[in-house]
């Protein structure tokens, strides 16, 4: 069938139609433009004419010119002619052109309600259906609001074609006129009841819609959507009803228990792939997403399988061939991260494989996973297969996107998961070989960031960060490499201050100071020239103290000698720091040609450690007494004053009075605004200075880094600079350092136990070490809340931790009335709910990271029957286990070294190992034990309550001692108030002294200072006032917290 | 559905379906944006992009991408799947379709879309009932359909 004609027309005949106009546009390529003109004047004439079929052509031609991009707007009215013809055939053509072209300014759709009205009413369905699609695309608030009613009423048309088509239109009714939505809703409701499953498919549709905008109204739905749920085999209804459930279900977490069995049903059986996304993505992730996080996270836990289930199902998505399915598994997978990273990370082989992906987008998407799912054991590996990624990437965009997720990898939530910072430098000095890459002073940053936070790194920076300036020549040489040369602006100042560290400070300094510098940008160069001062400071101090004089002058020379150059530069501010540092060393080297030592007075020069500062540090200077930061400096021009220009040259004798006193009227919530609006200024002004944990880092691109002239050097091969480490040689130092720390741990273990061990042991022996084993290699300062005071002081060293015996109340209750009737596992249940409320701590000693702590149990025999073959066991938490006897297994009893006669009480002690003392710990145990008479075994459950309070140690601190402690800016704060105590002051005060173990450094009427200290070293200072408020401090805040509330508890009991 | 678009592989657009309002000069913008981006992809890679705040969904059949873009909660995959629909419905109304069918028809091949969708939405999941809908709508029509067959589509 090469050509069907339908009805023939005489008209036509002579007329270009559209697929003349087509061909001719397709003949016409070199002079298009010129052709299209043409045709569109021809269209002009035809548009004249009478004769509507003629009209009709044209207006289809029009269309067609409109989507190639042509202005057709002057033929609106037109077009408005053409749809109400009376013929379907121009009626049709009409509408189309309408609905192409017509937009909410189109201001002939006015005319056009009546002609839409006639034909919304024809009776023929196909007029009314051209009318609807019509519609759909240019409804305007006008028309929504004067065509509602005709189209509510096409809701109930006997023929199911108009039904749907009217349902599906309400929708974009309700958006352009929403006050149609109340009185539509009824019928809208019963045609999710409609015979016609089209009808109730477009019904569901609509109302799905509605729902994600505002579900609240919808709930009351939810019983229909549920059996339309299970009953309906139509997938693309069932997408949209579960979507209608994911907007629900947040507001009503009962219906998340509802849907299990049918979302489950739905996951297993479902053979369609949109729709098991559709239940995995709906069902787990857009309930999880905000508002209501919380609700989400029970509803999680209603759905007994959920995460698990739906990562398997996503495994398979993302293993699929199919590019498309591994997308978007990647895609679900990443928001069930947010929620669920544990289930998450345990398919992290599966993510690193699509990092090998040859699509791009399926790369990126595996690369935001990894960002959520690195951890201390596996960042080192991540990063390396990242690093191997980079020098394979092809193409600069998806290799500056891996940079990036590097670094952001490597530095999140203040480098939590680094464990080994040289690794880190190194990794960052890897990055800087990178060609062309536009995030130089991201890594510059990070090297900042990183040099000036982890002390212990500082050494080993500044080494690294000498070579990449000797080598500098190398990332500067190719014009492709200017972006990197940033990293340059972090080494010359990591080199600079912290001086002291280097090995060859000359050499340094000599590297500074080459002719070749003064082609970097100015703002690197104005580092340079700074630091070379710095380090000049320290070369002279250390050729001081030679006997040799000589040395230290012509290091004088050399700085004399070269920094004319810098003098010289364009720049303004490399000008003025070299021309300062210039006179100088001018000046110092006359002192030096007198003999006299000048080295110390030039180091006082740089003197003083920089440190970083929080980002709340402003808030902690305190605002001078009678300054309003709320009130004006000066008075802003008023808007009054520009209309009191005017008024004055007619009312003259008017007075401008009343439009004065605009500004009284400013209220607390005007006020309130303006800060708001002020702080969003601050944001988005990047002059304003932020705070930000590294202040450092605030120093501007250069602008036209690539207008400096720059020889061009080609380089090919990959630089591979002699004397710079390779990160890979950490990932093994690290591998051995952890395999060192775990044999020692495996050591200890096995000291308690024997080899002979069976499968379970086994595997705990060799299990995977824990997140909380992995000891960082270095500590990072991570200033949050508070601010250095002063940079010079610093925390006293942790004291030698001391062994101390110290035997402390003890009580062990046994509420042991032995009921002698048959079975004694009766009277196992009564005794069942005994608790130990005293942790009756002991003895402590430290062992690297792990404590012991040392509980001596008093047991008492209450009953009047002999009691023997006690054996006490507890449950061993992460942080806290029971130390057993070599050759017995982790849940293996202790035998409790004696028995008990009636009436009679023994103490037994127990050496318990301990991790962390920050958080108190309850741990279950039990006692065994047989009744001599009965001769059957008894069992006492127990809790041993280890409070934060007994990891303290009373320890004496003097006042000014304490002092320095407050003083220095370690401590984190908090402060607690005690309600309802009426008790002396000094009973208050023995009462923390006894019972949280604290000793009173200092009492001053009202109030007094107190100080403890943990086990591994925390101090814990108090201010407790008699108006029974205590102000604390302590280096540990989760600790103090604690500590805290244990006191608020004592207190609340009395 | 926001909006779907049809060009080929020159980057000449064949068909353009609003369902927002937008000015011409936006449209005109976006389908450019929209274009670039997807001919600069390659030919292996999936048929999801994110662009701006939207989902961009896309597939290449022959010569012609068909791209539609949907809302940030939308099932890619029924939007993929919208797209194959919307092909079959071509390729059954014209007998083994080609862009020049649709080209040289293109108003026809907005009449099927039409039928198929409605604002956005999918008002029709069934084939049958959407063809049926198109025939009885052409026979109140007086116009001759020319059909080419060159490179088909399916």
């Amino acid at each position: 069938m090469a050509l069907k004609i339908v009805k023939g027309s005489i008209d036509r005949m002579f007329d270009k139609n559209l697929q003349d106009l087509v061909r001719g546009i397709r003949n016409h390529k070199e002079d298009e433009a010129k052709y299209i003109s043409t045709c569109i004047d021809e269209i002009k004439q035809e548009l004249k004419q009478d004769n509507i079929a003629v009209k009709a052509n044209a207006v289809c031609k029009l269309t067609y010119l409109q989507m190639l991009g042509y202005d057709v707007s002057w033929a609106a009215f037109n077009i408005v002619e053409v749809m109400s013809s009376s013929k379907f055939t121009y009626k049709r053509i009409g509408y189309l052109a309408a609905s192409q072209c017509f937009h909410e300014s189109t201001d002939v759709i006015m005319l056009t309600t009546n002609q839409i009205r006639k034909d919304l009413s024809s009776p023929n369905q196909y007029d009314t259906g051209v009318a609807l699609t019509g519609l759909s695309c240019f409804v305007t608030p006008d028309l929504a609001r004067d065509l509602a009613n005709d189209i509510m009423t096409l809701m109930s048309h006997t023929k199911p074609y108009i039904r749907k088509k009217a349902v599906l239109i309400m929708y974009k009714v309700f958006l352009k006129y929403p006050e149609s939505l109340r009185p539509a809703f009824p019928r809208l409701k019963e045609k999710l009841e409609d015979p016609d499953p089209g009808v109730q498919s477009a019904a569901v549709n609509v109302i799905c819609e509605l729902a994600r905008r505002n579900p609240k109204n919808y709930l009351s739905l939810a019983p229909l959507f549920f059996k339309l749920m299970t009953s309906s085999t139509n997938n693309w209804v069932l997408i949209k009803i579960i979507k209608l459930f994911g907007a629900l279900t947040p507001l009503e977490p009962r219906l998340g228990k509802k849907l299990i069995e049918p979302l489950t049903n739905l996951i297993h059986s479902t053979s369609a792939m949109s729709l098991l996304y559709e239940c995995v993505n709906t069902v787990y992730i857009d309930v999880n997403t905000p508002p209501l996080p919380s609700l989400s996270l029970s509803l999680c836990l209603y759905l007994s399988l959920p995460p698990q289930l739906c990562v398997q199902k996503l495994r398979i998505l993302i293993e699929d061939s199919d590019q498309n399915l591994k997308y978007l598994g990647l895609l679900a997978m990443s928001k069930i991260l947010k929620t669920h990273p544990k289930s998450v990370q345990s398919h992290k082989d599966l993510i690193l494989q699509c990092l090998d992906d040859k699509d791009e987008s399926i790369r990126l998407r595996a690369l935001d996973l990894l960002y959520g799912m690195v951890s201390k054991k596996n960042l080192m590996e991540i990063v390396k297969k990242l690093m191997l990624h980079v020098d394979k990437a092809e193409g600069t965009t998806y290799r500056d996107e891996l940079l990036t997720k590097i670094i952001d990898i490597c530095s999140q939530s203040n480098y939590q998961y680094i464990t080994n910072f040289e690794w880190y430098i190194s990794i960052l000095v890897e990055l800087t070989r990178l060609e062309g890459t536009r995030h130089g002073h991201l890594i510059a940053s990070q090297m900042l960031d990183v040099a000036i936070r982890v002390k212990a790194i500082r050494g080993f920076a500044v080494a690294q960060m000498a070579t990449l300036l000797d080598n500098a020549h190398l990332l500067t040489g190719n014009m492709q490499r200017m972006g990197i040369c940033e990293v340059l602006y972090a080494a010359a100042w990591i080199c600079g201050e912290f001086s002291e560290h280097l090995e060859n400070p000359m050499q340094t300094l000599e590297a500074m100071l080459r002719p070749k510098v003064a082609t970097l940008p100015g703002h690197i160069q104005a580092v340079y020239v700074q630091n070379a001062a710095k380090l000049f400071a320290t070369v002279l101090k250390s050729q001081e103290g030679n006997t040799d004089s000589t040395a230290a002058q012509e290091t004088s020379q050399l700085m004399i000698d070269r920094l004319p150059l810098f003098v010289q530069s364009a720049n303004l501010e490399v000008q003025e720091r070299a021309s300062c540092i210039l006179q100088l060393v001018k000046y110092i080297q006359k002192l030096q040609q007198k003999d006299v030592e000048v080295a110390e007075e030039v180091s006082a020069l740089f003197a003083g450690e920089l440190n970083p500062v929080a980002p709340k540090a402003q808030k902690k200077v305190p605002v001078p007494e009678g300054l309003d930061l709320d009130s004006w400096i000066n008075e802003p021009p008023s808007e009054s004053e520009s209309e009191d220009e005017q008024p004055k040259a007619i009312f003259a004798k008017e007075e401008p009075k009343h439009s004065r006193p605009r500004r009284e009227e400013v209220d607390e919530k005007e006020l309130a605004k303006r800060r708001e609006a002020r702080k969003q200024e601050q944001a988005n002004n990047p002059f304003y200075i932020k705070a930000s944990p590294s202040s450092q880092k605030v120093y501007q691109e250069a602008p036209g880094v690539e207008h400096i002239p720059v020889v061009q050097i080609d380089l090919s091969v990959p630089l591979k600079v002699p004397g710079l480490p390779m990160s890979d040689q950490y990932v093994k130092l690290e591998e051995e350092r952890r395999q060192k720390e775990r044999a020692e741990k495996k050591k200890k273990e096995k000291k308690k136990r024997k080899e002979k061990r069976s499968g379970r042991g086994k595997k705990h022996d060799s299990g995977p070490e824990s997140e909380e084993d992995i000891t960082p290699a270095h500590q990072v300062d991570i200033v949050t809340e508070e601010m250095p005071e002063k940079s010079s002081k610093h925390k006293k060293k942790k004291q030698k931790k001391e062994k101390e015996e110290k035997e402390k109340k003890k009580k062990k209750k046994h509420h042991h009335h032995h009921h002698h009737s048959d079975g004694g596992g009766e009277e196992a249940v009564q005794n069942g709910t005994v608790e130990e409320e005293e942790p009756l701590l002991t003895s402590l000693k430290n062992k690297s990271s792990t404590y012991q702590v040392v509980v001596s149990v008093i047991f008492e025999n209450k009953c009047d029957s002999f009691l023997k073959s006690m054996e006490f066991n507890v449950l061993d938490s992460l942080n806290s286990k029971l130390q057993r006897p070599e050759g017995s297994g982790p849940h293996d009893g202790l035998t409790v070294p004696f028995q008990l006669p009636p009436g009679v009480s023994n103490e037994a002690r127990f050496v318990f190992t301990v991790q962390s003392i920050i958080m108190p710990q309850k741990l279950k145990g039990t006692l065994t034990f047989i009744v001599k008479d009965s001769s059957t075994h008894e069992k006492l459950d127990f809790k041993l309550h280890f409070t934060c309070t007994s990891y303290l140690i009373t320890t004496p601190c003097y006042s000014d001692a304490f002092a320095k402690l407050l003083e220095s800016g370690d401590l984190k704060c908090s402060s607690v108030r005690l309600e309802g105590v009426n008790m002396p002051f000094h009973h208050l005060l023995a009462r923390i002294c006894f019972h949280h173990h604290f000793s009173v450094v200092e009492r001053i009427d009202s109030c007094a200072s107190m100080y403890s200290r943990s086990i591994q070293g925390h101090h814990v200072c108090l201010l407790v006032k008699v108006t029974v408020s205590i102000d604390a401090k302590c280096d540990e805040p989760t600790l103090l917290g604690n500590v805290l509330d244990e006191i608020k508890q004592t207190f609340s009991q009395c | 559905m926001q909006f779907m678009l049809l060009f080929s592989r020159q980057g000449k657009l064949r068909l353009q379906k609003w369902y927002v309002p937008l000015s011409d000069k936006e449209r005109k913008k976006i389908s450019r944006d929209l274009v670039q981006t997807i001919l600069a992809r390659k030919p292996k890679m999936c048929s999801f992009l994110e662009w701006r705040d939207l989902k961009i969904v896309y597939k290449r059949y022959a010569s012609l991408y068909f791209c539609c873009a949907v809302e940030d909660q939308d099932n890619e995959l029924i939007t993929l799947e919208i797209i194959h629909r919307y092909v079959e419905l071509l390729d059954k109304y014209f007998g083994s379709v080609c862009e020049l069918d649709i080209i040289f028809n293109f108003e026809k091949a907005y009449f099927i879309l039409d039928e198929f969708l409605l604002g956005g939405e999918a008002q029709e999941t069934s084939k049958k009932n959407v063809l049926k809908a198109i025939e009885q709508a052409d026979l109140l029509q007086e116009v001759r359909i020319f059909l080419y067959h060159q490179i088909h589509l399916l």
